[in-house]
């Protein structure tokens, strides 16, 4: 193990950030649901990294269930989108601007 | 230069130029495929940082499952539409873009004071905490230390499973036969025709 274990902290930052970016700048829900996977891939990555700095297992342990939580949420928000989709005839977010329809 | 560094300095820029490709590309299957990729390069990033169950499971659970998923709900939505690019708030963009600057700023003085970065992982990984293979010790700490949480997991999934399919049943009603007579078009368009 050469590489300096913040190369990869790094990279796990730009991918949140890129995620984080993506959530505020597009108007496809389904995009938006994407960058918010990009965020999740990179605090899995910066957490596998810390777990390889301190020698122990809990940080993999940890992306583990975040991944799994990851499926759940992926399950549910894509029902929602597909449910939304149905009753409005869109996916572009600017166009659900009301809680009650 | 040892083979985790070139490795690593191989698929960093694959990553990361794959996810601004995926933030950049307007038409969303492009912008899932992109996403895949990086996703692939995250599980090579997991073997190199020792963690092969992981990376397993990345290119399982991510790029397969989770992806195929996404890639299903584009096309049941239909992909021949690109996204609107009118602004409903004129500076959001660039606003948002100064805000991810502040944000990576922000993490980038956060990792050089926390971690350091020189500061390079522990040599004996294989010996110490992937002691009998990385699969097994992995086992060990989430059948031992974490059951409890292990076990909640399983409830979620079957909560989400159920809500999922809750949310994507459609009520089907009975069709009138003065309304097939009069618009089967209008009837396909709202989703209780054939």
């Amino acid at each position: 193990m050469k590489t300096p274990i913040a190369y990869f902290l790094v990279v796990s930052a730009a991918l949140f950030t890129i995620g984080t970016v993506g959530v505020m700048v597009r108007k496809n829900a389904l995009v938006i649901f994407m960058s918010i996977e990009l965020q999740l891939n990179g605090v899995n990555l910066a957490l596998v990294a810390f777990s390889r700095l301190h020698g122990n297992l809990t940080g993999q342990v940890l992306t583990f269930f975040s991944m799994v939580v990851a499926a759940a949420e992926v399950v549910v928000g894509l029902a929602i989108i597909v449910y939304v989709y149905r009753r409005r005839r869109t996916a572009n977010v600017d166009d659900l601007s009301v809680l009650k329809w | 230069m040892s083979a985790d560094q070139i490795v690593f300095w191989v698929f960093a820029p694959i990553s990361i130029g794959s996810a601004l490709a995926m933030l950049l590309q307007r038409n969303a299957v492009h912008a899932a495929l992109f996403l895949v990729v990086n996703f692939f390069t995250i599980a090579v990033f997991y073997l190199v940082l020792d963690a092969p169950f992981l990376f397993a499971v990345q290119i399982i659970v991510y790029a397969g499952a989770i992806m195929v998923l996404f890639l299903f709900v584009i096309m049941l939505l239909g992909v021949d539409r690109d996204e609107v690019l009118t602004e409903r708030i004129p500076w959001q963009r660039p606003a948002a873009i100064l805000m991810g600057i502040g944000v990576f700023a922000e993490l980038l003085v956060a990792i050089r004071a926390g971690v350091g970065f020189a500061t390079k992982g522990p040599e004996a990984f294989a010996e110490t905490a992937n002691r009998g293979g990385n699969t097994e010790a992995l086992a060990r700490a989430l059948f031992r230390n974490y059951f409890l949480p292990f076990e909640a997991t399983s409830v979620l999934l079957i909560v989400a499973a159920i809500a999922a399919m809750v949310l994507a049943h459609r009520q089907r009603r009975a069709i009138t036969r003065a309304e097939q007579e009069s618009s089967p078009e209008a009837l396909v368009e709202s989703g209780v025709g054939p």
